[in-house]
Parts: structure tokens; sequence; C-alpha cells
């Protein structure tokens, strides 16, 4: 065996690839040796060349992974879609309408605290604040009790999103790594998922924020 | 001599080394289902009066062998060698039973298809006489399980119907070279099969392949057919998993009737789980409560036990690399009426 | 009383968009993911004017999902340039949704330390 043949069996297996049949078995076990046979020998070739020559083989040993990946495609996807096809349909009309319910009423209670809020005398923006504040820790406690997983396990997104999800996901991290340590467990892991939370907005909020500055930079100060 | 390895991938034990005791414990969940009477010990939690699922996935594993060894009579220090694994990362369970027991012991990883990797181990170990009496364990815990491989116990993410319910549990066997038991007489050494499925929520359909790959050659080597066996079950491929091999095993042309699943028989329906039970406990207590039981009472002549295993990482799944997987078969038969 | 349906409804439907994100969609959407994806959406649909509507006609319904912490950061960095120029654009936004992110981290500490996890 020689690069030259190498380079011809590539070509000649390209044709064949190309066609996307399921090979037998033996074909495909056939092929599979084959092309372990030629990686190992460019590999054993391209360990001891040097430069422009270490490149071509490096180029040729390349095309043989692609093409040990390549083969076994067809096979599955035909396989992938038999499972597609058999796969147990998610309930998505049930799940859908849960996510409406509790979502709606995890927002309907914001909305009642809000109003207790503005009706003792908090200005708007107070009060938005005071409900996160309050929801939070609603969400927290909840988590906390073994309540929330259960409820996320029906409502899905209908209590992920509302910002008591964000603090069942601060919580449910923070307390399962507790035993880990208050510094590597519960501090770090408060942040699984906050972190990119609060990393993403605020990236985004600042590119806002500069976009709105110098689309009006004549009516601003630079500080 | 006689032929030890017969066709590709099959071993023959023509010494027959028998599983002279097993023991299964586990937790609450798994003591509501179906065989829930069946299991050596069942926990009132899952915590077992330990601070972390962790210790305690430990303690079920070491109880598990400790009852096999008390049903048999045995001490630890009557095991030659200890063969053991789980699915947590560097096998931390088997590692601290491993200590507790102060037996010789090799570690294994094969997900959930460890109990069948160690009983086949323990059958060449036997069978090349370099031992009396080996005990193999594996374990698996929900909830360490969740928090390595997908999310917090307490977020509230949606399992999909794919997913499947790791068993709390833990599951031992004795093994020795001269006895009565159940009688190891093959086994079938798996390939990596990967059918570019990538989703950890779905190791059914991953598995099933691996499953199927198998079965097929074990029937080849041996020269067999699917209805030389009373059963030929498989370790955790879950509801989904199972009609898939089904499906696949009826494309080759083989009847399916005998074909079974430690995963849908573990649980209920209706405890749901989703699409049934999975890991490395859920072969190891369905085959130390069930299967054993089944065998003794002569139920099933001979049986074709198939550990599947998932070989993801947490790490391989964010990486979205696909699931390498396989399956291990071993041949049981009841004992024989002396 | 108005206001409180119209709450339950926006709400509702705005889970919803997540729900069938979660189910429709091929890719592996993990809660990380939808909470991710809904603060930097509630980010930009604020910066283009379009999310202070939902929040005048649903109230809460708007202001709860987590897009509306995306909506307090966005107006937060447009205030912080109004009232300081350049440098309210870098803490306009963090200041806005502060009280939040600090409840956030004090009851999350508080509860992880009081609670264990339970399955």
């Amino acid at each position: 065996m020689d690069k030259q043949a190498i380079r011809e069996r590539i070509k000649e297996r390209e044709a064949l690839i190309a066609q996307n049949f399921v090979l037998a078995e033996q074909e495909m076990t056939r092929l599979q040796q084959e092309l372990q046979k030629e990686h190992q020998k460019v590999l054993y070739w391209e360990a001891k060349a040097k430069g422009a020559e270490k490149e071509h083989f490096n180029g040729l040993r390349l095309e043989i992974e692609r093409q040990q990946k390549r083969l076994a495609l067809p096979e599955q996807i035909v396989y992938q879609s038999t499972a597609l096809r058999l796969a147990p349909k998610q309930t998505v009309v049930k799940n859908v309408v849960m996510a409406f319910l509790v979502g709606g009423t995890i927002c309907l209670a914001g909305q009642v605290i809000l109003n207790i809020f503005l009706q003792n005398g908090l200005a708007e923006k107070e009060a938005g604040a005071a409900t996160s504040a309050l929801l939070v820790f609603l969400g927290a406690f909840l988590t906390g009790l073994g309540y929330y997983d259960e409820l996320g396990k029906v409502a899905g997104a209908g209590s992920i999103v509302p910002i008591t999800g964000f603090a069942n996901s601060i919580v449910s991290s923070a307390m399962e790594f507790k035993r880990e340590g208050f510094v590597y467990g519960v501090g770090a892991r408060l942040f699984t998922v906050a972190g990119p939370v609060i990393v993403y907005g605020t990236l985004v909020s600042i590119l806002v924020g500069l976009i709105y500055f110098f689309i009006n930079r004549a009516n601003f100060t630079l500080l | 001599m006689a032929q030890k390895k017969m066709g590709k991938q099959t071993l023959q034990f023509s010494s027959a080394p028998v599983i002279t005791s097993a023991a299964a414990v586990v937790g609450p969940k798994e003591g509501q289902g179906p065989l829930g009477d069946k299991y050596d010990m069942v926990c009132d939690d899952t915590y077992l009066g330990e601070k972390t699922w962790e210790n305690a996935e430990q303690k079920m594993m070491q109880y598990s062998m400790e009852l096999a060894l008390e049903k048999r009579g045995l001490l630890p220090a009557d095991l030659d060698f200890y063969l053991a694994g789980d699915l947590l990362n560097q096998i931390i369970s088997a590692n601290y039973t491993a200590r507790f027991l102060n037996a010789p012991f090799l570690g294994l990883y094969g997900a959930c298809s460890t109990m069948a990797e160690g009983l086949c181990l323990a059958g060449i170990l036997l069978e090349g006489g370099f031992g009396e009496r080996i005990g193999v364990s594996v374990s698996s815990h929900h909830d360490t399980a969740e928090r390595q491989f997908r999310y917090p116990t307490e977020l509230g993410a949606q399992r999909p119907m794919t997913a499947q319910w790791t068993v709390t549990g833990g599951g031992s066997c004795v093994l020795e070279r001269i006895g009565t038991g159940v009688k190891l007489t093959h086994a079938t050494i798996g390939k990596i099969k990967d059918m570019g499925v990538s989703n950890s929520n779905d190791l059914g359909s991953a598995m099933a392949p691996a499953a199927l790959d198998t079965i097929k050659t074990h029937l080849e080597d041996l020269g067999r057919k699917v209805d030389d066996y009373d059963l030929i079950i498989t370790g955790d491929l879950g509801i989904f998993g199972h009609t898939l091999l089904k499906e696949l095993m009826q494309k080759e042309g083989y009847p399916v009737e005998r074909l079974s699943d430690c995963g849908v028989l573990i649980y209920d329906p209706n405890q749901d789980t989703h699409s049934g039970g999975s890991g490395c406990g859920c072969s190891a207590v369905v085959l130390a409560a069930h299967l054993m039981e089944k065998l003794h009472k002569g139920e099933y002549q001979r049986i074709f036990f198939v550990g599947t295993g998932a070989l993801l990482s947490p790490i391989s799944v964010f990486q979205g690399e696909t699931i390498p997987c396989i399956a291990h078969g071993v041949v049981l038969e009841a004992p024989s009426n002396e | 009383m108005e206001m409180l349906v119209r709450a339950f409804v926006l709400g509702g439907l705005i889970c919803v968009i997540g729900q069938l994100l979660m189910d429709l969609t091929p890719f592996h959407i993990t809660p990380a993911h939808i909470l991710v994806g809904y603060v930097t959406t509630g980010v930009v649909l604020s910066a283009l004017g379009l999310y202070q509507p939902l929040v005048d006609w649903g109230g809460a319904g708007a202001t709860v999902p987590l897009s509306g912490f995306g909506h307090s950061l966005a107006q937060g960095a447009i205030r912080g340039v109004e009232s300081k120029g350049l440098l309210g654009a870098l803490g306009g936004g963090i200041e806005a949704t502060s009280v939040g992110v600090a409840a956030a981290i004090v009851f999350g500490l508080v509860a992880a330390t009081f609670f264990q996890p339970k399955a």
C-alpha cells in the first residue's frame, strides 16, 4: 500500500458514499477495516514526516477520518427516523394549557401583590421592584420546601419563565451543592443559571445604552 | 481443553461457575413498584440516614453485598476478588465499598451494563481457576445521577416522554467456582454502537442498537435461536427503547415474544417515570430479586441477560457529542436438580 | 379587576411561547436557555420600544416573566445614558435591577442554607 493507492481508494469510496446507501453489514465491516488500516498507515507516515510532506499526510488522514464518519451516516439517519416514528408523543397540548394556566396564575399573583404595594403608597417603580423581590422570595421558599420542582414537572415553561423560576434555578443548584461547602458549593452554584442570565442581560443592556448614546449624541455630555 | 471462545464475541464457561447468592437493596420508589416485595431490603427514604445522596448510594451497594454474603454464610474475607462499578465520576461508590470490604478489587465502568460486565469478568476469572469466590456489585441512585448528568433535583424542569428514571438501588451477586446455584454458561462481550443519538434524555433509543448487535452476535456465535431461551431480557432500554428493540428484531426476522426489559418491569406505568427505569441498579436489582427467583423456581430454565450501557459523560453531553453505547450478555441457567 | 385578567392572559401567553419553543423545536432547550433567551429578548424588545406597550396593557403579566427583567435592564440603561451619559450606559441596567438581583442572592443563599433537597 502506498500513498497513491490510498488516494485512489479514497476517490473510489467517495463515489460509493455519495450514493447514500445503507450498506450491507459485511460490506460495511470490510470498508471500516480498510479505513482503519489506511488511517494507521498514514498516521505512521505522518508521525515521521516533516514540513510539506507532513502537511500532505495530515490532509490525507483528515480525508480518511471524514470518510469514517460519513460512512455510518445513512445507517444512522435510517435508524433515527425509525426511532422518531416510534417515539412517545410529547403531550404538547396539555403542556401548553398547563404552561398558560400556571404562568398566568403566577403573573396574576404578581399583579395582586403589585396592586397592594401601590395602594399602600409606593411609587410605581418601587412597587415593581418590591413585587419582584417578594416573588423571588416566594420562588426560593417553595423551592426550599420541595414544591417548585413538582410544579415545574406539570407546568414546564409556565413555572420557568416567571421570575419565580429564576429564583428556583438559583436556589435549586445552590441547595444541591451545599455539601461541597459554602464557597465552591453554595456560593459558586448560586450562579449556575443566574450567572448567564445576568451576564447576557447586562451585556445586551449595555449595548442598548451605547447605541442610544451614539444615536442621540448631540443631546448628551460624554460623562 | 474445551474451546472457550465461540464465534466472534462469545465465551463458553464449561466449568459453569454458579451464582450462589444475590441481594438487592432499593429506595422507596422501587419498593412501591411491581417487584416491591421481592427485594431484600427497601429503604424508607433516599438518604438512608446519611448526609448526602452519594453516601446513601455507597451504603446501598455495601448493604447489598453484605446481605448477599450473609445469605450464603460468607464473609468479605472469603472473597478472592471484588468487581464493582457505578455511575458516579471515578466510580466512587464502588471504591468506598471496596474500602469497606477490604477485598482485592477491580473497578468497572460499563454504565448501566456494569452488572453484566461484572458477571462476564467473574466468569472468566473463575473459569480460569484464579479464585473460588468473587463478589460483583453495582449501584445507582436517582438523585446522584440527576445532579451529575442532568439538572439539580429541585429545579422545576420538565422531563420529556423519552426520559427514564434512574433506579435508586444496589445489587450484588456472589459467584463461586464450585457450588449449587444459577449457572453462568456463556458470556457475550459487546461492541460499541453509536447511532448518532446525542440526547441524554433519550438513552433508550441510543442503546437499542447495541442490544440488538449483542443479541444477534450471541445467537450467531452459538448457533442458537431465540426460542432456545425462556427469556431474553435487556437491562434498561425502558419502554421506548424496548419498543424500538422489538421493531429492530422483527426487521431482522426474530420472534419478539420472549423479549423483556428490566427497565419496563421495575416500575408501574402510573409511577410517572415516563419511559421506565434506567441506571446500573436497574438490571442488577431485577436480576438479584426477580430473575434469580424465577430461575431457582425453575420457571425459567435458561435466560439471556443483556446489560445495556450508555457510555456518556456530562461533559460529552455539553459538547454535543453522540452517545456510544454497549451491551454485554450472560447466559444464566436454572440450578440443576440434585 | 380588568387588570388582573389582562395580567393572567398576557403572562400565560408569554409562558406558552417558551413551552412551544421547548416542545416543538428539535433543539435540546434547557431551563437555563429559556431564561437567558427571555432576558435578552426582553432587552431588545424594550430597546425597540415594543415592550412598554405590553407592560401598559398587561401590567404584571409583562413584568413578572423574565423578559420583564430584560425590560428593566434596557430602560435602566437608557435612563442611565440620559442622566449620566456614557457611564450610565454601563451602570444603568444593573442599577435598575439591583433590588431584584440582591433579593435573589440573599433569598437564594438563605433558602439553600436552611433547606435540604428532597428530590
